[in-house]
């Protein structure tokens, strides 16, 4: 295994493609249940923020972000189409009947801003263990579908048809 | 922003590693000898160990619980001392002036001013009191993943020292990396695929 901090610099961009094709499988409605390999429908959405990178090629980068509930995505969409990269993003998780909002980086997978269903966290000092279980069984939940996601994208990613499959589409969502 | 707040923010780490007398046993001596101190050194600017999740205010693993199911889960309590250095750059001109008037002299010479520093900052130091700032921490030992409820580098440098230190287990950030590496969903002919990447060219033209 390669050094920690060398596996960090030279590997995050794996994690900004991931954001990106995730943004691809929204825009084109793509059947996340099955790449999640979830039994309960899974659904994304973008939520209320997205940033994207665009290396400009004399190190210097170019970095757009759009914040607010209602923005347009177009400004990232243009982003895209002169190559950047998303690099966080917030999104909306449905695991079946449950709903998680959270903003995710692409380079250090950090998860801020995670809302979790709602559990009762007004019990007695007794019941804090059945809390807790509880919250972390909702938490590993969006976790996993997170990381089944992101080695399935791995998994594209290193194929041998990648270039003529999926990086073909990818393109062809871009440029549309 | 915690395990049972309504929002959380989280990195998660892979921990390799058994403990000898049991998983149980030696996180609760690890605790105890790394809980955070009760009596604060006034001298200090940080102090930093563990606490019970339920209890961070009291130290005490000897009564209170860790494991919770088949988690253990405790928190990391940094107290901290922060000087603004507006008030250092107060106390440091007024002392400044007593010292030119005491030695009779218009101007203090690099020392003098070093050593006023340094005192004003120790005395300031002393007077501040300890900010706490608590940091959960969820390990599921058996599958061994670990959340620490923190992004902040900071607090994750320090969880890392202490985690080991307390634990003697190397906690791994899990980022895009390491997942592929950990995950164990790829044999090492495909990892080195995924070491021969490089990044994509997405817009297709150059």
């Amino acid at each position: 295994m390669l050094d920690i901090a060398t596996a960090y610099n030279k590997y995050g961009f794996l994690g900004n493609e991931f954001l990106t094709w995730i943004w691809y499988l929204v825009e084109t409605d793509q059947d996340i249940t099955a790449l999640s390999g979830s039994e309960n429908p899974v659904t994304l959405e973008i939520g209320n923020s997205i940033s994207l990178e665009n290396n400009l090629g004399d190190k210097s980068k170019e970095k757009i972000s759009i914040k607010g509930d209602q923005a347009g995505l177009e400004e990232g969409t243009t982003a895209l189409k002169k190559g950047a990269w998303v690099t966080d993003m917030n999104l909306i998780c449905r695991i079946g009947e449950e709903e998680y909002k959270f903003s995710i980086k692409g380079e250090s997978f950090n998860i801020t801003g995670l809302k979790t269903p709602t559990i009762d966290t007004s019990s007695s000092e007794d019941e804090i263990e059945g809390l807790i279980i509880e919250k972390t069984f909702l938490i590993m939940k969006v976790i996993k579908v997170i990381d089944t996601l992101f080695l399935k994208f791995i998994e594209k990613r290193i194929s041998d048809d990648w270039n003529t499959s999926d990086l073909k589409d990818i393109r062809a969502w871009i440029q549309s | 922003m915690g395990l049972i707040s309504s929002t959380h923010s989280i990195s998660r780490y892979y921990v390799d590693g058994n403990f000898f007398d049991g998983a149980a046993e030696g996180i609760r001596q690890g605790l105890i000898e790394n809980a955070i101190p009760e009596i604060e050194n006034e001298y200090d600017e940080i102090s930093a160990g563990w606490t019970p999740l339920e209890t961070p205010y009291n130290p005490d693993f000897e009564s209170a619980s860790f494991i919770f199911g088949t988690y253990f889960a405790f928190s990391l309590r940094i107290d901290k001392k922060s000087i603004p250095a507006k008030l250092v750059q107060k106390h440091m001109a007024i002392e400044t002036e007593k010292k030119k008037k005491e030695s009779g002299r218009p101007f203090i010479s690099k020392n003098e001013k070093a050593e006023i520093k340094e005192m004003v900052i120790d005395i300031l130091m002393h007077k501040t009191p300890f900010i706490p700032n608590i940091y959960d921490v969820l390990w599921d030992y058996d599958n061994r993943n670990l959340i620490l409820f923190s992004t902040q580098n900071a607090a994750n440098e320090l969880f890392e020292t202490l985690f080991f230190k307390s634990f003697d287990h190397k906690p791994i950030r899990i980022f895009p990396y390491t997942l592929i590496e950990k995950s164990g969903n790829f044999a090492s002919d495909k990892k080195d695929r995924v070491t021969a990447l490089a990044p994509l060219n997405m817009k297709g033209v150059q």
